[in-house]
């Protein structure tokens, strides 16, 4: 028994190191072809080793802690934003039965479980002594509390009408169709609500104001160097990837593929291609969608985005959710 | 209003204030440091006038004394003028601050007291701007004397 | 420094003090300020300059005429043609200089040109400072040609020198004309997706209406020129007050906004590059033949004097002083720099909002530090 798990273990510790490993070129790259220039090109064909290079670097640098700093919680932060990313990962659906726990609570514990991860930004910002990194912790902390209540309303919406929490039954009831087109209009708010209500969760894009490079600096990881700040990139794509395949599982049928009503040939060429391609390919769609936010938009201030959650988003989320539930209630949507 | 209506205007106002038109780009009025408060006043407030806009305010080193050099604009009227004050004491230069008539004389004179050591009296904070504050000396006059950072050719 | 303790509703709070430092992605240069914050509301906004001054004034004072000309294009060193140009025309002012025609046109084109570049660079660093990174990029790749066509005629695409006192260094390049007109009708399909990326953009909008509100009479007391005060109605545009080379022929508005906002600031800016780009099309095809410098003499002296010639650079009115003593140095030469009567409105500006609008309303105000310290 421990053998299986030790294994599943360093599967999984692969598993989010290679796609972090991917996913920071892949956002170069995005980044790059966006402001109309190649990225990096150099290291390895097509610059492929780039990350590998860099993070290579940051384990050899220096671990500098400034004079008084509070030195147990500045080393404790990294390691709990990082393990809350990891605890998540754990749940979700890649393929039929590729799934390390599936609890019957799923998305309830996806998103208590990510919600650990503010206590590693508020921690970090407070323990480098510096008035930087403490008031980006503080935006970041307001926002990141706030922005999950969205997220859980949004995914409620989806939920009442899959009747489920757990998320292969989220999967098996969407064999029909999508919820995103099952669902209509509701589905169609709620993934609205919910993509910005990630972007603003993982701190990127245009809600990126806790580490915004032109005011404060780093905000608040200014104090970490070396693996410690790798930590902190790290967490903030695994939980770039945990929303996108939360997203892709709940709106957007996790590993099936993609049907139309009654169309046989269609249907057996998109169940020729595996599900594990057809999840990655949806994830993908969302991470590039998400990328896209980032290098198009400005930044919004920090009061901007707390009213847009509690003045528009919630009410929003709300009204959906009641709308939804009358839905279900009425049984329309079968 | 043209030069000599001006020249008219200011000599019957301020007897004591030295007018020179000709050879000049603009009216340049000289007057005495202990004037320059009405004088000021008297430009930026009264409807002939109405000089609002201060576009330059320097200082120049003679030999003998110092010449503080105020330009004047009145964006309604559009004439200009020169204000110039003669300072003789070039050990004790001291004027009166115009910063609360036109706000940009508050950095202006703050960069001419850093640079000439004119002090001007009643301003809201007068130190150093451009060089730092232990520096010692005032560059800009002519007998400043760095032998270690001005080179002589 | 310390902020005095106060007493809320049994709660006692005290002011702290942020260092936004010399060095900072943001300040467009070595620029401190000490901001003086109440949570996150700015009471007090303190600007330390002089990181970078060089004494150029002082310098002048040793520097024959044509030698100073160099040396100004170090101070703003984005509109550097512009900065030299104010040199050469309060020499050739001073002895009573005609210059052709031809200079005249090419100046103002050359002129416009590099307005345009400093503008471009202007847009593309605003958008990275509010978060969006590619602008930046995009500003940079229209900069690009602009910059290629002063390095084919002018040599340089910094710091170009093409001004003497009595004319131009050499004559354009054949190839200046067709360039020119290229890069014109390329820019004019890019201005609109400026205004598509930013501002058009709600959350650009957001940012800058209402932020930073100078009003026309503080504008004049402070002494704001250029895009700045225009946007808050100050009309003080130097080109059409007190025309100098071929401006008196051309047509052009005078941008004048009436908010005073930042986004005013913005606006003034995009519509001058239309204005810049209206006033290329009218000389580009009309550049009279001639001589491309005017007869001086090897050492220039300016006669005992005083002389004052302003230029409207990108951020507002270059004033140039010289008090003339008749040898072949000046005896002070004063530069009434934009950017310093610019920067000092901030603290005005900027209390009681944000640091995040503080960030905003200094992009507006387009400041280049080596212009203030000089």
């Amino acid at each position: 028994m421990a053998i299986e798990w030790a294994i599943i273990g360093l599967v999984l510790i692969l598993f989010v190191a290679i796609s972090v490993i991917i996913l920071v070129y892949v956002e170069r790259k995005v980044a790059a072809f966006f402001q109309l220039r190649l990225g990096p090109m150099r290291v390895g064909k097509w610059g492929m080793l780039q990350t590998i290079a860099d993070f290579i670097k940051l384990l050899m640098k220096e671990h500098i802690i400034t004079k008084k700093a509070d030195k147990f919680l500045f080393n404790l932060a990294p390691f709990i934003i990082v393990t809350a990313s990891f605890l998540a990962i754990g749940a979700i659906p890649f393929a039929l039965g590729l799934q390390v726990m599936d609890i019957n609570i799923g998305v309830f514990y996806i998103t208590a479980v990510s919600s650990i991860g503010v206590l590693g930004i508020l921690l970090g910002g407070w323990a480098g002594n510096n008035k930087y990194s403490m008031i980006g912790a503080l935006r970041s902390g307001a926002q990141v509390v706030s922005y999950e209540l969205s997220i859980t309303l949004s995914l409620l919406a989806m939920i009442v009408l899959a009747g489920s929490l757990q998320l292969s039954e989220i999967i098996a009831s969407q064999q029909t169709g999508w919820w995103i087109f099952k669902g209509h209009i509701p589905a169609w708010i709620a993934f609205t609500v919910f993509v910005i209500a990630g972007t603003a969760e993982t701190n990127r894009g245009p809600f990126d104001l806790a580490e915004a490079e032109s005011e404060l600096t780093a905000g608040f990881h200014t104090e970490y160097s070396g693996i410690k700040f790798a930590m902190f990139f790290l967490a903030e794509y695994v939980s770039l990837f945990i929303i996108a395949a939360v997203g892709a599982t709940v709106f957007f049928g996790g590993w099936l593929p993609f049907h139309i009503g009654h169309w046989q040939v269609f249907n057996a060429v998109m169940d020729w291609i595996p599900p594990i391609v057809w999840f990655f390919g949806k994830v993908a769609a969302i991470i590039g969608l998400i990328m896209w936010f980032k290098w198009t938009f400005p930044r919004l201030r920090i009061d901007q985005l707390l009213i847009l959650e509690w003045k528009y988003l919630l009410p929003i989320n709300l009204v959906n959710l009641i709308i939804v539930s009358f839905i279900a209630l009425m049984g329309w949507y079968l | 209003m043209d030069n000599q209506a001006l020249n008219d205007l200011i000599t019957d106002v301020f007897p004591t204030a030295e007018i020179i038109t000709e050879d000049t780009q603009f009216l340049n009025a000289i007057i005495h440091p202990d004037l320059l408060r009405d004088v000021a006043c008297f430009l930026k407030d009264d409807d002939r006038t109405k000089f609002d806009f201060m576009f330059c305010l320097t200082c120049v080193d003679y030999p003998e004394h110092m010449m503080m050099v105020y330009h004047l604009r009145s964006t309604g009227l559009e004439h200009e003028m020169v204000l110039k004050v003669k300072i003789e004491d070039r050990e004790r230069a001291e004027v009166e601050t115009v910063s609360d008539l036109w706000r940009t004389a508050e950095y202006l004179e703050r960069e001419v007291y850093d640079l000439f050591g004119v002090r001007f009296t009643n301003h809201p904070d007068l130190r150093r701007l451009l060089l730092t504050d232990d520096w010692e000396g005032y560059p800009l006059r002519k007998d400043y004397e760095d032998p270690v950072n001005m080179i002589s050719l | 420094m310390t902020a005095e303790v106060k007493e809320q509703r049994g709660i006692k709070t005290q002011e702290y003090f942020v260092n936004m430092g010399p060095q900072h992605p943001s300040t467009h240069g070595v620029l401190r300020l000490v901001l003086e914050l109440d949570g996150e509301i700015i009471q007090r906004v303190e600007p330390h300059i002089g990181y970078i001054h060089r004494s150029i004034e002082k310098m002048c004072e040793k520097d024959s005429y044509r030698q100073i000309v160099h040396l100004t294009d170090r101070m703003d060193y984005l509109s550097a043609n512009m900065n030299n140009e104010a040199v050469c025309l309060a020499v050739e002012s001073a002895l009573e200089i005609e210059v052709p025609d031809r200079v005249k046109v090419i100046r103002t084109i050359i002129a416009e040109l590099t307005r345009l570049a400093s503008h471009q660079l202007w847009w593309g660093v605003m958008g990275m400072d509010l978060g969006a990174l590619t602008a930046f990029l995009y500003g940079f790749r229209d900069r690009e040609m602009i910059n290629d066509i002063f390095e084919e005629t002018c040599g340089a695409r910094l710091t170009m020198n093409y001004n003497v006192p009595g004319g131009l260094m050499f004559d354009i390049h054949p190839n200046f004309q067709r360039r020119v007109k290229e890069f014109i009708a390329h820019f004019k399909t890019k201005i609109p997706e400026y205004d598509q990326l930013l501002s058009d953009n709600v959350i650009f909008r957001e940012r800058t209406e209402g932020i930073g509100i100078l009003s026309k009479e503080d504008a004049i007391s402070y002494g704001a020129t250029g895009p700045t005060g225009r946007a808050s109605g100050f009309s003080c545009d130097v080109r059409k007050h007190h025309p100098y080379s071929a401006y008196d022929r051309v047509e052009f508005k005078e941008i004048l906004m009436e908010k005073g906002d930042s986004f005013a600031r913005y606006k003034a800016r995009i519509l001058e590059m239309w204005e810049s780009l209206h006033i290329i099309e009218q000389l580009i095809d009309n550049i009279p033949e001639g001589e491309y410098q005017a007869p001086t003499k090897a050492v220039i002296k300016l006669p005992k004097g005083e002389f004052y010639q302003r230029v409207e650079t990108a951020r507002g009115e270059l004033g140039v002083y010289v008090v003339s003593e008749g040898s072949k140095s000046p005896y002070r030469l004063k530069f009434r720099s934009p950017g310093f009567s610019n920067l000092f409105t901030i603290d005005h500006m900027a209390r009681g909002y944000k640091i995040a609008d503080l960030v905003a309303m200094m992009s507006t105000i387009d400041l280049v530090i080596p212009d203030i310290d000089r």
